[in-house]
Parts: C-alpha cells; sequence; structure tokens
C-alpha cells in the first residue's frame, strides 16, 4: 500500500514538501501512505470525521484541540500539504539552519513557530489571545488529576 | 580531633588484637577456620569478616570460639567454662552472642566512621565519602594484617550479594524516578548492553593481545578466555560506586539515570558474560561449539527478560497484598521489604538476574504500593530503605578496603594493571561516543559532549567486579590472583581518582546540575498536555512511537492494573487531592499563627502550664479567625457536596466538628497496641496543632472569666437562681450582664451573643440547673434541644417536636449505620462508634445513677460526645483518666465499656478540686441527686460549642445567634 500511495505523490509535489517542512523523501512518503489510509472519502483532503476515526485519538483527551490544530480556519479539509505543514511542527528543532535556503523564512519547526503552534492550541476562538476560560477549557480536559489541579488555579 | 580519635582508637584496638592474638593463635582449629573465609559458604564465612571490624575483642573471641567446641579443654578461653564447678554468679557467654554480637558492633564501627567524615563540612565536600571509607577499611586491614601476620578477611561474595547489594538495589529500584527511568529506558539499554559487551570484549581481547605481545609477564597464566572472563566482570559499570559518588556530585537527572540504569540493567549482561565465560573456561576453549554462543545469547534473553518478569511478577504481588493492609497497618513496610527482596532472591534462585529483577519491582510496585499504604508507614519504608542502604554501602567500601591490604590473596603485575586501566578508560570513551552518536539520531535532546564526557568518567567500577572476581576458582582461572589485584586496583581508582576528580571535573565542565525544585502545578499539568499532544500527533502520523505507547500503557493502567492493585479508596483519590488537603490544614495554621503567635512549643509540649496563663491578645486572636475565618477552608469534603445553602452550612459545621474533635480524644489514647496504630497520620498532627491552640485560647477565656466568677461567685448563684425562675426569657439580661463582667470579650460582643447563653454553662452550674429542672418537663424535646446545640438552623424556642430539617439531613441523625455522602472515610468511620458508645454509656450510667425519668436530654450522643472531646481543654492532665478511657473504648476494640461516670468523677476529684466545692452547694440546692455524668457533659460541652463557633464562621450572619442557641436556655 505504501507503494501505491506513494506512486500517487509526484516527484516534484515530495521535493516542494521537502523544501517546505524540511521532511525527508521517505517520511514524506511514508506520511503520504498514512495520508492516504486516513482518507477513508479518496478524495485527496481529510476531513475531521477522518481524524476522529482514529481509535487512539477517540480516547485523548486533547483529541480534538489535535484535529483542529490541522485545519485553518473556517476550513473543514486539509490536503496533504497542509497536513505536512501542521507535522513538520514536531520535527526536532535544527540548530544549523544555515544550509536551508535562507529566503525561505523561518522553518516550521524553529523554535517561534512550535511556540506559535502550541500557542495556538490554546487559543480557542483564535482571536490571538487565550482568554482564562480558554486556558481553562484545554487544561481541564487532560485528565481528572488535572481537573483537580485545576482547581488550585481558580 | 578526628584523627586523633580514630589513632587513639586504632592503637586501643590494636594493643587489643595483639594480645589477645596470641593467646589464640595457638590453637589449629583457629587458624582453620580464620583461614576458609570464602568463596563457597557465605553463611559461615560471613561472620569472619565482621569479627574483624571490632578489632578490639570481637576478632580475639571470635577467633578463639569456634576452637572451642572442638578444643574441649578449652585452655585459653577461660571464659566459657560452663562446667566449671558449681554456679557460677556471672558467665561469660560469649559464644552465646557472638553472631549478632559482631554484626551489631561492625554496623555500629560502620556507622561512627560514618558521623566521623561528617564532622568537617569542608573536608566532605572535597572529598566523597566512598573514599573515606575505602582509606579507613586500608587502615583498619593494615591494622590487622600487622596484629595478626595475616589478612584471612575480605569482602564476602555470599554476604556481598545476599544482603549488602540487595539493599542498595531494592533501594534504587523503590525510590527509582520511573518517569525519567522510562523517558530513558532506550538509552540506558543500549549502554547497559551493547555498551557493557563493547567493553568486555574490547578489554578482554586488547589484553589477550597485550599479554600476547609481552607486555604482561609470563607468570599471568591466562589464556583468551581468561581474559574474556575478566574483561567481563571489569567492564560492568557498578551501580554502588556510581550511587555513591554521583549522589554527591549532583549531576542532572538524565545524566545520573542514564549512567545508574545502565549500571543496573547491565547486571544481566555481567552475568551472562560471566557464567558463559566461566562455562567456556571449565570445558576448555577448544570444546567450545558454535552452538555453545547461541546458547549464551538465549541465555543472556533468558536471563533479562525472566528477571524483569520476576521482578514484575513481585511488584503486582506486593502491590495487591499492600490493598488489604488497613487493618494492620503496622506491617505495612514489612510487607514492601519482604516482597522486594523475596523478588531479589527468587530470581537469584533461578540464576536469572536478581538486580534487574529487584529493580523493576520497586519501580513497578512505587506507585501503587505508596498510594496503598498509610503515610506512616511510607515514611518507614523510606528511612529503613535509606538506612539499610546507606549502612550497607560503608561496609561495602570498608571491606574493599580491608580486603586490598590482603597480600596473600593477589598477586602484582604491572603490565597487567596499567594495561587493564588504559583499557576500560578508553573503551568506555570510545562506547560511550560511539553509542550516544547512534543515539542522538533518535533522541530529541541530544546528549551533548559535555554529557558525555562525564558519562565516560563517570563508569566506575566497584564492588561487583570485586565480588565476582574473589569468586572465580582458582583451579581453573589460574590467574586469579593477578585478577583480583587488577580489580582492587581499578576499583580503587576509579572510586578514588575519579571519585575524587569527578566533582571539580563537573565544574570546570559547567555540567548542568540538577535542582531540587519541583515541578510546580502549572509545569505539571502542561507537561501532561504536551504529553497528550505528542501522543495525538503520533497517532495523526501513524508512528507507534514511545508517546504512543506510553499512552496506551496509561489507559491499560488506568483501565485494569489500577482497579486491581489500588485500594478503592485511594483509587478515587489523587496525590494532588491529599496536597489539597495538606494546603487547607496549614492555611487554617498560619492563620492561627498570623492572628495570635500562640503557637508555641512550649506550649504544645506543655499544656497544663498553658492552660493556666492568660494570653492578652487571645481577643484579637478570636476576632481575625472569626473575621477571615471563612477564607480558609477547613472542611476537606466541602467539594463533594451539592447540598442546599442551610444544609451545606450545617454539614460544614459538622465536618468542622467531626474533623476537629473527635481527635484529641484519640490523643489520649492510652493502651498500647503491637497490631494497631492510630489513624489520622501528619494531617491528625495538623489537627492538633490546630486544635490545640483553640484550646488554649479556651482555657484562656475561661480562666480570665473564671477567675472573675469566683470573685462573683454569689452573685452568680443568685442570678442562676433567678434565671432558673426566668426560663428562656432571661436570655438578655444574663447577656448584657456577662458582658460586663468580662471586658476582656467585650470587643466581640455581637458575633459572642450566639453562643453567650452556652457559656455561663461552663462557669456557672446555672446550666445543670435547668436542664435538670427543664427536661423533665419537656422530655420530647430532647432532639430540638440535641439539634440546637449542634448548630441547627432552626430556632430552638420556635421549633416543633417533629424533626428538624437538620436532624433529616445532618448524617449523625439520620440513624448511625447510613453514611453521609460527604462525610470522609474517616470521619465516617469514628463518628458513628463515638455516637453509639456515648449513647450506651450515657444512657447505661443514668440508669445506674437511678436518676430522674427523663433526663437523658443532656445526654444525647452528640452532645455527650461533645463534651467529651471538650474535656481535655480545662485541665489537659484529666485526659488522662477520662479522655483515655473514652478512647481506649472508642477504638477498635469495640467492646465499649466506658465508664464514664468513673472517670469523670475521678477528675473531678482529682484536677478540678476548685469547681466541685463550687457546684456542691448550688446542686444540693436545687436538685438532691445530679447525676455526675449529667453535670459533667454540661460543664465540658461548652467549650466545644465555644470552640465551634471559633472555628466555624457564620457566613448568613444575621439569623444565625438564633438558631445557635441551645434549648434548654
Amino acid at each position: 500500500m505504501g507503494s501505491r500511495a506513494s506512486s500517487l505523490l509526484r516527484e516534484e509535489d515530495i521535493e516542494e514538501i521537502k523544501k517546505q517542512t524540511g521532511f525527508s523523501h521517505s517520511q514524506i512518503t511514508r506520511l503520504y501512505s498514512r495520508f492516504h489510509s486516513l482518507d477513508k472519502g479518496e478524495n485527496g483532503a481529510l476531513s475531521r470525521e477522518d481524524f476522529q476515526r482514529i481509535p487512539e485519538l477517540a480516547i485523548n483527551p486533547l483529541g480534538d484541540r489535535i484535529i483542529n490544530a490541522f485545519f485553518p480556519e473556517g476550513e473543514d479539509q486539509v490536503n496533504f500539504r497542509g497536513f505536512m505543514r501542521t507535522l513538520a511542527h514536531f520535527r526536532p528543532v535544527e540548530d544549523n539552519e544555515k544550509n536551508k535556503d535562507p529566503t525561505s523564512g523561518e522553518p516550521l519547526n524553529s523554535r517561534t513557530n512550535k511556540l506559535f503552534f502550541a500557542f495556538q492550541l490554546y487559543d480557542l476562538d483564535r482571536d490571538d489571545k487565550i482568554s482564562r476560560d480558554e486556558l481553562l477549557q484545554v487544561l481541564e480536559k487532560v485528565d481528572v488529576e488535572q481537573k483537580m489541579s485545576i482547581r488550585f488555579l481558580h | 580531633m578526628r584523627g586523633l580519635s580514630l589513632l587513639l582508637f586504632i592503637t586501643v584496638a590494636s594493643d587489643a588484637t595483639t594480645d589477645l592474638y596470641v593467646t589464640g593463635a595457638s590453637l589449629p582449629p583457629e587458624l582453620e577456620v580464620s583461614a576458609a573465609p570464602a568463596v563457597t559458604s557465605p553463611v559461615a564465612s560471613r561472620y569472619i569478616p565482621e569479627e574483624y571490624g571490632h578489632p578490639g575483642i570481637a576478632l580475639a573471641r571470635s577467633a578463639e570460639e569456634p576452637a572451642a567446641p572442638s578444643t574441649e579443654d578449652g585452655e585459653s578461653s577461660s571464659h566459657h567454662h560452663h562446667g566449671g564447678g558449681g554456679y557460677k554468679i556471672v558467665q561469660w557467654e560469649w559464644s552465646y552472642v557472638q553472631t549478632p554480637y559482631i554484626i551489631a558492633s561492625w554496623l555500629l564501627v560502620a556507622s561512627v566512621a560514618k558521623i566521623l567524615f561528617h564532622f568537617s563540612q569542608r573536608f566532605t565536600t572535597a572529598v566523597p565519602e566512598s573514599c573515606m571509607l575505602i582509606l579507613l577499611g586500608l587502615v583498619l586491614g593494615a591494622v590487622v594484617l600487622i596484629a595478626s601476620k595475616k589478612q584471612p578477611y575480605q569482602l564476602d561474595p555470599g554476604l556481598f550479594f545476599l544482603f549488602l547489594l540487595p539493599t542498595i538495589v531494592g533501594d534504587a529500584g523503590y525510590f527509582m524516578p520511573a518517569r525519567l527511568f522510562f523517558d530513558n529506558l532506550g538509552a540506558i539499554l543500549m549502554y547497559a548492553v551493547v555498551g557493557t559487551l563493547w567493553n568486555a570484549f574490547c578489554t578482554g581481547f586488547c589484553l589477550y593481545g597485550v599479554k600476547m605481545a609481552g607486555a604482561i609477564d609470563e607468570k599471568v597464566n591466562a589464556g583468551l578466555m581468561d581474559f574474556l572472563l575478566f574483561g567481563a566482570l571489569i567492564s560492568a559499570v557498578d551501580p554502588v560506586a556510581v550511587l555513591a559518588v554521583f549522589e554527591e556530585v549532583h549531576v542532572n537527572e538524565t545524566l545520573f539515570i542514564i549512567v545508574f540504569g545502565e549500571s543496573l540493567l547491565n547486571d544481566a549482561v555481567t552475568v551472562v558474560l560471566y557464567e558463559v565465560y566461566i562455562s567456556f573456561v571449565e570445558v576448555g576453549p577448544g570444546n567450545v561449539y558454535t552452538a555453545d554462543y547461541f546458547k549464551g545469547i538465549a541465555s543472556f534473553l533468558i536471563v533479562s527478560i525472566g528477571g524483569t518478569l520476576v521482578g514484575l511478577i513481585f511488584a503486582v504481588i506486593l502491590a495487591f497484598v499492600t490493598r488489604f493492609t488497613k487493618k494492620v497497618r503496622i506491617i505495612e513496610p514489612l510487607f514492601v521489604f519482604l516482597l522486594v527482596y523475596l523478588a531479589y532472591l527468587t530470581a537469584e534462585l533461578f540464576s536469572l538476574s536478581a538486580i534487574l529483577s529487584m529493580t523493576f519491582c520497586g519501580i513497578g510496585c512505587n506507585k501503587y504500593v505508596e498510594a496503598n499504604i498509610s503515610q506512616k508507614s511510607r515514611t518507614t519504608v523510606k528511612y529503613t530503605m535509606k538506612t539499610l542502604a546507606s549502612i550497607a554501602e560503608t561496609i561495602i567500601f570498608i571491606f574493599l578496603g580491608i580486603s586490598a591490604v590482603d597480600k596473600s590473596k593477589w598477586a602484582w603485575d604491572t603490565g597487567l594493571v596499567v594495561s587493564t586501566l588504559i583499557f576500560i578508560l578508553v573503551f568506555r570513551a570510545v562506547g560511550v561516543a560511539g553509542q550516544t552518536w547512534f543515539l542522538n539520531w533518535f533522541r530529541l535532546v541530544p546528549l551533548e559532549k559535555i554529557d558525555q564526557v562525564m558519562m565516560s568518567y563517570g563508569g566506575l567500577r566497584g564492588a561487583v567486579a570485586f565480588a565476582l572476581v574473589v569468586l572465580l576458582d582458582k583451579e581453573q582461572v589460574k590467574a586469579k590472583d593477578y585478577f583480583v589485584a587488577t580489580t582492587i586496583v581499578v576499583v580503587f581508582f576509579t572510586v578514588m581518582f575519579q571519585g575524587l576528580t569527578i566533582k571539580p571535573l563537573v565544574k570546570w565542565l559547567k555540567v548542568p546540575r540538577s535542582t531540587n525544585r519541583k515541578p510546580t502545578i502549572n509545569e505539571e499539568i502542561h507537561e501532561h498536555a504536551f504529553d497528550h499532544i505528542l501522543t495525538a500527533v503520533e497517532d495523526i502520523a501513524g508512528l507507534n512511537g514511545y508517546h504512543h505507547w506510553r499512552d496506551k500503557w496509561e489507559q491499560f493502567d488506568k483501565n485494569y492494573l489500577s482497579k486491581l492493585l489500588l485500594r478503592k479508596s485511594v483509587y478515587h483519590k489523587s496525590e494532588l487531592w491529599e496536597a489539597y488537603q495538606k494546603i487547607n490544614i496549614r492555611d487554617a495554621i498560619s492563620v492561627i499563627d498570623q492572628g495570635g503567635n500562640v503557637l508555641t512549643s512550649a506550649r504544645l509540649s506543655l499544656p497544663s502550664m498553658a492552660s493556666r496563663t492568660s494570653f492578652p491578645e487571645v481577643t484579637n486572636v478570636t476576632n481575625y479567625l472569626r473575621e477571615n475565618g471563612s477564607g480558609v477552608c477547613l472542611d476537606l469534603q466541602v467539594i463533594d457536596t451539592v447540598p442546599g445553602a442551610k444544609i451545606e452550612e450545617e454539614l460544614e459545621t459538622h465536618h468542622v466538628l467531626a474533623g476537629n474533635l473527635y481527635k484529641p480524644r484519640r490523643r489520649y489514647q492510652s493502651h498500647y497496641s503491637r497490631h494497631f496504630m492510630t489513624v489520622g497520620e501528619k494531617e491528625r498532627q495538623d489537627r492538633e496543632v490546630f486544635q490545640r491552640n483553640m484550646h488554649n485560647r479556651l482555657e484562656s477565656f475561661k480562666s480570665t472569666r473564671y477567675k472573675r466568677h469566683k470573685k462573683d461567685r454569689s452573685q452568680k448563684k443568685r442570678k442562676g437562681s433567678d434565671a432558673k425562675e426566668q426560663d428562656t426569657s432571661d436570655k438578655p439580661r444574663r447577656n448584657v450582664s456577662w458582658q460586663d463582667k468580662d471586658p476582656v470579650v467585650v470587643p466581640m460582643a455581637p458575633e459572642e451573643d450566639k453562643h453567650d447563653p452556652s457559656e455561663p454553662d461552663k462557669y456557672d452550674d446555672v446550666g445543670i440547673t435547668f436542664v435538670a429542672r427543664k427536661a423533665p418537663e419537656t422530655p420530647k424535646e430532647r432532639p430540638k434541644s440535641v439539634s440546637a446545640a449542634l448548630d441547627v438552623c432552626q430556632s430552638p424556642v420556635a421549633a416543633p417536636p417533629s424533626p428538624t430539617c437538620g436532624e433529616k439531613n445532618l448524617p449523625w441523625k439520620s440513624g448511625m449505620g447510613s453514611l453521609p455522602p460527604c462525610v470522609s472515610v474517616e470521619a465516617t468511620k469514628i463518628i458513628p462508634i463515638d455516637l453509639q458508645q456515648a449513647w450506651n454509656q450515657s444512657i447505661s450510667s443514668l440508669e445506674s445513677l437511678a436518676s430522674p425519668p427523663a433526663p437523658p436530654e443532656p445526654q444525647h450522643p452528640r452532645v455527650s460526645t461533645l463534651s467529651r472531646l471538650g474535656g481535655p481543654v480545662r485541665t489537659p492532665t484529666k485526659g488522662k483518666s477520662g479522655g483515655g478511657v473514652c478512647a481506649a473504648s472508642g477504638s477498635d476494640t469495640g467492646s465499649g465499656q466506658f465508664r464514664f461516670p468513673t472517670g469523670k468523677e475521678e477528675e473531678e476529684e482529682g484536677t478540678l478540686s476548685q469547681q466541685p466545692q463550687e457546684m456542691q452547694p448550688l446542686m444540693s440546692s436545687l436538685r438532691p441527686p445530679p447525676p455526675p455524668a449529667t453535670q459533667s457533659a454540661r460543664k465540658r460541652r461548652n467549650p466545644c460549642v465555644y470552640l465551634r463557633s471559633l472555628v466555624t464562621v457564620p457566613p448568613s450572619g444575621g439569623g444565625d445567634p438564633q438558631s445557635r442557641r441551645p434549648t434548654q436556655l
């Protein structure tokens, strides 16, 4: 299946994604096959339902929050590029970024972008501010034990 | 000074040794016994090294003792002539106490040595303790060597592997930071398995190469297999040495856990390599076939995985057992020690990796055991484990030093020693660098160069290597003596030289140190949040990575394991919950501290004195408490409740009372039980402190008023009779007059109002009069009066005989058996017993006294409970008689013999000498037979009412005073 999926991915796409996200070729093809297997609708894009079908994610208290992070504002579909862009935030920080294209701006896995991504996870209404309610809303989902501790913060 | 004392000690010791040795030396059996220190029989040889620790008497005596049975004439050992003619007044029973005596003395020496080392702060910061202990061992060994011309003692492998090592490993495993360990498990396993194999093979082969090249003396009769065997035992990083050195250095946790984890987990590799090579050496290198190598690999898997499994099985058993130790709290720690130790022994039994077994047993059970056992048991386990581990470590290092002195056991070869030292250092460094390079591909936080240096340098060898090399069979391994010498040098070099220099190195390289700071709750929450986020991303990306599996494990743990292994009560109670309780209590205490600063140790320790002193600031404190007390939520169960406002308030009151009043009774628990301990632990202490403060304050109130009362006694009497005539309607008047009398309380007048009516009871005997008279008139009002006394919402005067709302809802009224939804387990456990017993007791006491038909009113369980609880307030000494009895009967025995009246009578006669004098005329004038129980109950209830009013802050204010007014007034 991996080979079939990767065959659907054109080389120039891979190159472009590689440049944009920093993933290696094999990682991209691997993730594409994953993407493809998640894509039950076979339409080249993932919906929220596709994500929610992942059983582990269903029990993850922060699953919804992560799923939301994949979708740009106002959209309910994410294509492979968007999928990879989001995942690129989770690549390890690379200190030697000099060999990268300096014009492309900061890579997605830089500390700033990671931080911004984390910020967005908390910023539910995407108004670039984390309100108290938003913070509590996220944290209260963590689990029962945490719920107790959130009482301390009140 | 230390040096001097040490010198003195040594001199004395050596003198004694030489003297006594000469007498004993003539016995051939003695030489036999002491010359057989050794290899095979751990039990027999175990004592021999230890005799040594007490060089003065122990050595000589014990040297003679084994000889004594065989040499019946016993010419030298004059001190145990058992049949020496007639009865001896004093007998010398050395043979009887020998073994434990030697062990104890040896432990004492080790402990004293530890104390001595820590006299000089500057010295200990520079020199690791392990170095000093080895040096001490060297000195002790030298003394005996000089004295006896022979050094038959050394670190005995049997003693080491069966007793000393388990204590250290058990401590390490049980207190292993599990999260950190598993986060770095990959690296740890890598270093432990690959690194150890690499070191073993490289050292072995290279030594063989050096031998071939001729740099090692011809006398070292060893082949390739011997060198490989030696390489295997010398290459393993030693947990004891690593712990001893690294604990003083305080490098960052990651570095520590990697090195230490490696030192623990490489045990399987070492054991297997050692066994395999031993067998290879036995059969001879020529007879080793390819299949044997695969057998070796299979053996490794079995030893490591089997050991781990044994450990985990025991962890489950241990956790499961501690689930049911609620009634036998006292032996909880024993279970922990026994099962962890059994895990070690069982693995040893099947020749699996015992260290792995014990480590994983500790790691596995820790979470559940810590949750199941009580706080006291936790402390016990912690301290005992640390104590044992510490003393074992001390003994190991001292013995290492002593063993090194034994010249006969080792043979020196410079080539071997130097090349071994070089090889282990070089290969360690190379191995660490290579593995780290590999690991850093996968590690999120790569290991820096500095970390690698520290890991290379921290690869200390220790007692395990020494014990293993001593275990070698000289018949098969011809070069054993050379290996022993080399091992000793290597161990000394790593522990002493590297141990000494590692601290400056850490400073020089600026290795990140560990911080003792605990993560804030905020950090913890976010960490958990990030764990979930990373897990989610791994799931989305379809990776079954570390987070994925950890999440799976956590789910499994939550759904099955915790339900199986955790007590039901703790299963729903998290650590944070406990922290919350603690914080609450601390807040309460701090409020008191801030307010009155009356919490002094002197007063706590001398309550009787405190009761006689009056606090001028007490008014302020009380006011302060009342004003600010609402900010402190003393009610630990309040979160669980969702009742209506009034009931909630009542419940809160109840909890405060239950939580704060039932305890002191237990304090006077006079009976001794080996099987049961009082519950409540630290929490209870906190409450105790809180409570004593309250009592002190009450005391002061009382004493100030009491003096006044004495002066105006006649006046009061008059007033009492007035009041009795006027019945309840005279409250306002008495109120005013009382305030007039007592200027101290004047500032609080408005608030004081609500419990004011009950207070005169305490000083006057008016209250008793009322009760006695009123009770017969309105016997049906009993429940009402009780409810009023307990802050029921309704006004007592207007209350109908039907149960109040409080009676319907409050736990202690709606039947003893049913548990209220919001009361803690502890509270429900104790309160009903109290109530029942108090009730039964009061009834019986009344019956026995043949009192008028319906005076049970004042003896309502709650009231009498309160009164008993309040008892200690007045004069703490009386608690010994009254309270002690109460406590004993209130505890688990359940026999219910309360002896309430007797206790009270004693107390009245004994300590409250003034009061009976006051009372007698009054009472006699009122009613001929006043039941003593009633009387004392009346008296003693008041402090509690008072206390309650101090503790609980009426949020709704206005209507309260009415509702709190006891009915009987």
